[in-house]
C-alpha cells in the first residue's frame, strides 16, 4: 500500500516537472517512479531509517505563516545593522534550551531559528542549543523561548 | 523589471565573489560560496524570464541540488579529511 | 486585475533584489565571520523568498510556477542547514566569536568532537 503511494507521488512529481505529455515519456516516468521505490525498497532492507511526520498540518501552517512574519521583521532589523554607518554589532553565543519532544520538532525549531536572520543556531545539544546573535539584546532570550513553545505546539499532543 | 532584478543579483555575485578572494578563513570562502550559488539559482531563474525560456528553471532546479551538496562535501572533506566513511581511530590508541 | 498582479510582483520582486544587494554589502563590510554568517541569512531568506515569490505571481498558474514553488520549497529547506553546517564546522575546528564586551561570557561550548588521527 505505501509502496504504491510513493510510487504515484512520484510520477506525479515526474507530470508535474515534465509538462511533455506524449505516450512515450509518460512510459519513462512510469518505468523511472517504479525502479526509484524499487530501490528505495532495498536500502528500506539495508538500514530500515525512516521518519514519522508527525505533525498536525493545520497548526503547521500557522505556524509558517508566524514565522514569515518574524523573517520579515528580523530581515528589517539586520538590513538596519548593516547599512548604518557604523554598524552596531554586539555579538553574543548563548545557551537556548529546546523543550521538544520529537527529532523533528528539534529539527524545525533549530532551523526556524537559523532562518531568521540575526540568530543562528551553531551547536546543537541533548536538551540545548548554543545561538549566536549578531546583535544581542536581552529580549532574545524571551523571543526565543516563545518560539521554541509555538513550535512544540504543533507537535501531536503539545501544550495548547 | 526582470532586468533590474538581474542586475542587482549581478552586482550581489559581484560582491560575494570578493568576499570568496578575500576571505580570510576557510570558513568566509565556503560560506561565500554557498550563498553564491544560491543567488546563481536566483539569477538563473530571472534570466529564464527575462529571456523568455522557462526552461531553465530546470537548470535552476538542479544548481540548488547540486550546491547543497556540494557545500555539505567540501565541509565534510576539511573536518574529516575524507568524502566517504569516516575513518575511526581504534579505542586502545586513543588512550596510549 | 492584471495591473493589480504587476504592481504586486514589481513591489515583490524590488524587495528581493534589495535584500540580495543588502546581504552581498553585509557580507563584504561585516568585520569577522560570525557577523557574515548574518548577513548571508539576509540574502537567503529574505531575498530568496521575495523573489521567488513574485516571479511566481509573473508566472501564473502553469508549470513553470510548480517549479519555482519546488524551488522555493528546496531552498528554504536547505538554506538554514547549509548555514548551519559552515557554523558548526568552524565552532569545532576552534574559530570563536568575538562575545561584545559588556556581556560576560558564559562556558565555552565543547571543543571539538573531530577524531584526532594521531590517537
Amino acid at each position: 500500500m505505501r509502496v504504491v503511494v510513493t510510487a504515484l507521488i512520484l510520477f506525479l512529481l515526474w507530470l508535474l516537472m515534465s509538462g511533455i505529455y506524449k505516450p512515450m515519456i509518460i512510459g519513462f516516468g512510469a518505468v523511472a517512479s517504479i525502479v526509484a521505490v524499487y530501490v528505495g525498497q532495498r536500502m528500506d532492507r539495508a538500514d530500515g531509517d525512516r521518519v514519522a511526520l508527525l505533525l498536525s498540518p493545520l497548526k503547521f501552517l500557522g505556524y509558517l505563516g508566524w514565522l514569515m512574519i518574524e523573517i520579515a521583521k528580523s530581515n528589517i532589523a539586520v538590513t538596519r545593522t548593516i547599512l548604518t554607518q557604523k554598524m552596531p554589532i554586539r555579538q553574543n553565543l548563548f545557551r537556548v534550551p529546546s523543550c521538544q519532544r520529537s527529532e523533528l520538532a528539534q529539527v524545525i525549531f533549530a532551523n526556524s531559528i537559523t532562518l531568521t536572520p540575526g540568530t543562528i543556531t551553531v551547536e546543537t545539544e541533548e536538551n540545548d542549543f548554543w545561538v549566536h546573535a549578531v546583535s544581542f539584546s536581552e529580549d532574545d532570550h524571551e523571543a526565543l523561548a516563545d518560539m521554541g513553545a509555538r513550535v512544540a505546539a504543533i507537535e501531536p499532543g503539545g501544550a495548547a | 523589471m526582470f532586468l533590474l532584478a538581474a542586475l542587482a543579483l549581478f552586482a550581489a555575485m559581484a560582491l560575494v565573489l570578493y568576499r570568496l578572494y578575500a576571505g580570510p578563513t576557510l570558513y568566509d570562502r565556503v560560506l561565500a560560496a554557498n550563498s553564491f550559488g544560491t543567488t546563481t539559482v536566483l539569477f538563473i531563474g530571472v534570466i529564464g524570464f527575462l529571456t523568455g525560456r522557462p526552461d531553465f528553471l530546470d537548470i535552476a532546479l538542479l544548481y540548488a541540488l547540486i550546491n547543497f551538496v556540494g557545500t555539505i562535501a567540501v565541509l565534510k572533506f576539511f573536518r574529516y579529511r575524507a568524502i566517504g566513511d569516516i575513518p575511526q581511530v581504534p579505542d586502545r590508541e586513543v588512550g596510549s | 486585475m492584471t495591473l493589480l498582479v504587476d504592481i504586486l510582483s514589481w513591489i515583490l520582486i524590488v524587495g528581493g533584489s534589495f535584500f540580495t544587494v543588502v546581504g552581498a554589502i553585509g557580507t563584504v563590510r561585516f568585520p569577522d565571520f560570525w557577523s557574515r554568517l548574518h548577513a548571508v541569512s539576509v540574502a537567503d531568506s529574505g531575498g530568496m523568498l521575495l523573489l521567488i515569490a513574485g516571479m511566481c505571481l509573473q508566472g501564473g498558474f502553469t508549470l513553470v510556477t510548480v517549479k519555482l514553488i519546488l524551488i522555493g520549497i528546496f531552498l528554504f529547506i536547505t538554506g538554514p542547514t547549509a548555514t548551519h553546517a559552515v557554523a558548526n564546522a568552524a565552532l569545532v575546528t576552534g574559530l570563536r566569536p568575538r562575545v561584545a564586551r559588556d556581556i560576560e561570557a558564559v562556558e565555552l561550548p565543547p571543543y571539538s568532537d573531530v577524531p584526532d588521527p594521531r590517537g
